[in-house]
């Protein structure tokens, strides 16, 4: 049967049908959709991790218990997680572990571009690279085959592309479930102090040996010899890139991308005149070619960042470009990604803009904070800095940052890694304000539970993590709750707690609109033409429901000046307001009216 | 560059929140109900909060990339009309453009940085000889929602692509759950015949 499947949804249909009941991860664009899809099939365990290396971690108890384990996470959650790889890479996995690496050339969705084959050859792990969903299907069941058989965890590597296209997938009937699960220690293998990891040490490299082996004779590796002229070694979305615009050159096409196949690299070089090496980010196959004596054209001629596209190839390699149509010499103001209408997190932002603080972001929607009108936030690193940032700065600054240094998180990044750092304020006497933005779900990868909101990944019913007696436990000075819709409540509370020594955690609660747990119907507001008077006021939240009408583009007549000097007025969009009301508390002119 | 591969290519742009993404997947499902080879292309998470939103579709007997490059795009539909212009090089001086008669500001411009640019449609009208303008979000309204606007813009769209009146309905049912069917089911009628073909 076919089906149209994204990536994602591709790989966990193909966990599936190789048997694979188990899986844990952490939310991460473009990784989400593949536990997501993975745990509403029948008979799996799923879990939502509350980070990358609990998730690998999870994974590697789950495949020592004897089963197969995937274990899904974006590209940066594999530096979380990099700790437990090099060392289950000396372990090996007993049952089946497969991890699968979402990178993210052109960074869509991330705070840089890392490329994680560096990855395999650093852990000494093979790594597979799917170039469409239907190989995606098929290349997670070559990975716990591989994985089975020479015990070794591998990486599935994808990049945004692979994950978010969508393409026709053959589905095959599911492989039943076979119980092979068990409890046999073996300490010469699984306790890693180092008299044992020495000798596991050389039985890695005798395994990489096997797999480059392996790697000639791989079914994935494949030479399609075409025109002798050209020859191109690729992997991954690049393949069919380069397929679509040079479908007459010869081919050396890579599944597996390490261990690479040096016989098959050697005799596809002989047979063509002139060698190209296609690959997006680091030259990883280029220079693992050019190491091998054999000469190829790759990064200086391909660009070394960003994803590509067909159009990229076909110009670095023929020099020309295509025929397009002309942009029109006029500005086209930009549409960056910004909060959605009746974001509790413009309540908050709005006021620490408004007290000009400096504030350490973290890594969620709120980030997006740092744009024009709200100016919000001022640093972005990783998942829970914003917390031992705000510390490290106030600890440097002592009475010069006093009252002007605040960490923000979400509520899914605080649990991911914002714990350890608030030990660290409470433990070494920090002053930093830390809040967290606890909108009761992760909301920018999707909409996925956390051990805060009370449900597991399969919807379960389960305990919630409460922020402020946690806070009080770990020994904070100060705990306190605001709701962002209240401006002033919200104000009077940071300045309060910035004013007092100490440490301190406000807990910024308000449901995401769009969280469906907990949606609220409220009415539309509408702006009255008889009081707006035009100060602009309200529009310096930045909600896309509201808008400016300027008189000069309205003919004499169709509208209404209230103050002689009046420009124009504000507008709101009743489809997309929600009611939230956060622009009516700032008018002066009570103009922001409820509907109804 | 002439390409050999008689493969077709689709580019939908909107803003976040338009429905961009279900129609593509509607009209890459109904491709590969007729028995073509289809591929689809999209950003989702960051970039999909109220930002510019963009959908490749392309098919044929067989395609490799997702995405189309520059010059490739053999069709624009374009949900906003602001939109339309940012993927222009996108576009040949053969290709068609649907243009949804509808305007979302942008912050720059509710904050009066910038203008929004006004006369998009007479830039268009120099640029390709092929012109469809409408406001999908009127219709959408009269056939009950104005949420089902995307699928106007289906229906629009679904003259000029291979795939038979019946595979249309049949995807439409299958795409919404049973109280959404029939608002849905006019607005792709609603949109299919707002035109001449």
């Amino acid at each position: 049967m076919k089906a149209l499947l994204s990536g994602n949804e591709a790989i966990a249909r193909g966990a599936y049908e190789y048997g694979v009941r188990f899986g844990a991860g952490y939310p991460g664009t473009p990784s989400t959709e593949i536990l997501e899809a993975f745990s509403k099939y029948e008979g799996v365990y799923a879990e939502w991790s509350p980070n990358e290396k609990v998730a690998l971690e999870v994974g590697i108890g789950a495949a020592l218990a004897g089963e197969k384990a995937l274990v899904t996470m974006k590209h940066v959650g594999l530096n979380v997680a990099a700790d437990p790889l090099f060392t289950v890479s000396y372990t090996g996995t007993n049952g089946a572990l497969v991890i699968v690496s979402a990178d993210d050339p052109s960074m869509h969705s991330s705070q840089n571009e890392q490329d994680n084959r560096n990855y395999a050859k650093f852990a000494k792990v093979p790594l597979l690279e799917p170039a469409d969903s239907e190989e995606a299907r098929r290349y997670v069941k070559i990975a716990f085959e591989l994985s089975e058989k020479f015990d070794t965890p591998v990486i599935l590597r994808t990049t945004t592309r692979v994950s978010h296209s969508k393409g026709i997938v053959e589905l095959e009937e599911p492989t039943a479930y076979e119980d092979k699960r068990m409890i046999k220690p073996d300490v010469a293998k699984y306790v890693m102090v180092p008299a044992m990891a020495r000798g596991r040490r050389h039985e890695v490299e005798k395994r990489l040996r096997a797999l480059k082996e392996y790697a000639n004779t791989c079914p994935e590796n494949r030479i399609e010899m075409a025109d002798p002229e050209v020859g191109i070694i690729t992997a991954g979305m690049c393949y069919n890139y380069a397929k679509s615009v040079f479908p007459d050159y010869s081919y050396l096409k890579l599944g597996l991308v390490y261990p690479l196949p040096e016989r098959l690299i050697r005799d596809f070089a002989s047979r063509v005149k002139k060698l190209y090496v296609i690959e997006e980010l680091d030259p990883f196959i280029e220079e693992q070619v050019k190491a091998m004596g054999i000469s190829v054209v790759g990064k200086e001629i391909f660009p070394y960042a960003g994803e590509f596209d067909p159009g990229i190839i076909y110009e670095a390699i023929t020099g020309k470009k295509n025929i397009t149509l002309t942009p029109p010499e006029i500005e086209i103001p930009p549409r960056p990604p910004n909060l959605c209408p009746g974001c509790p997190h413009r309540g908050i932002f709005y006021v620490l803009g408004k007290l000009q603080v400096f504030v350490t972001g973290d890594i969620g929607c709120y980030t997006l904070a740092f744009m024009k009108p709200l100016e919000g936030l001022h640093s972005c690193i990783c998942m829970g800095a914003s917390v031992s940032m705000a510390h490290g700065m106030s600890k440097a600054l002592k009475e010069k940052g006093r009252g002007k240094i605040v960490g923000v998180i979400g509520d899914s990044t605080f649990l991911h890694s914002g714990i350890t750092p608030l030990i660290d304020i409470v433990y070494n006497k920090g002053e930093a304000v830390i809040v967290i933005c606890d909108n009761r779900t992760t909301a920018m990868t999707g909409m996925q539970d956390h051990p805060g909101t009370g449900f597991t990944l399969q919807q379960e019913l389960t305990k919630a993590v409460n922020y402020e007696e946690l806070g009080r436990v770990l020994g904070l000075d100060s705990v306190r709750v605001v709701d962002p819709y209240d401006l002033k409540e919200t104000e009077d509370v940071l300045k309060e707690e910035l004013s007092r020594a100490g440490s301190s955690l406000i807990v910024s609660r308000r449901a995401c609109v769009l969280y469906r747990r907990e949606k609220v119907k409220q009415e539309s507001l509408w702006v009255d033409e008889e009081k707006c008077v035009g100060c602009r006021q309200c529009l310096n939240v930045g909600c896309p429901s509201l808008s400016w009408i300027d008189f000069s583009d309205l003919p004499e007549g169709a509208y209404k000046k209230i103050t002689k000097k009046q420009k124009g007025r504000a507008l709101i969009d009743a489809d997309s307001c929600t009611g939230c009301s956060i622009c009516a508390q700032l008018c002066s002119k009570k103009a922001i009216l409820r509907k109804g | 560059m002439e390409r050999k591969d008689k493969v077709r290519r689709l580019l939908l742009a909107g803003v976040g929140g338009q429905g961009i993404l279900k129609a593509s997947d509607m009209i890459c499902t109904a491709l590969m109900y007729e028995g073509l080879d289809v591929k689809k292309s999209e950003v989702h998470g960051m970039a999909q909060r109220g930002g510019s939103v963009t959908s490749h579709v392309l098919y044929g007997s067989k395609v490799f990339s997702p995405v189309a490059g520059r010059g490739e795009v053999d069709i624009l539909i374009a949900f906003e009309i602001l939109e339309s212009l940012r993927y222009i090089n996108y576009l040949k001086p053969t290709s068609k453009v649907i243009l949804n008669d509808f305007r979302i500001n942008p912050p720059v411009v509710n904050l009066g940085i910038m203008k929004y640019p006004e006369h998009i449609e007479d830039i268009w009208k120099e640029q390709v000889t092929s012109l469809e303008v409408i406001k999908a979000r009127e219709i959408a309204r009269k056939a009950g929602n104005f949420r089902s606007e995307n699928v106007v813009m289906v229906g629009i769209l679904a003259r000029h692509l291979p795939v038979k009146r019946e595979i249309w309905e049949r995807v439409i049912n299958e795409s919404f759950s049973e109280d959404l069917r029939d608002v849905n089911i006019r607005a792709f009628q609603l949109g299919y015949s707002a035109l001449p073909s």
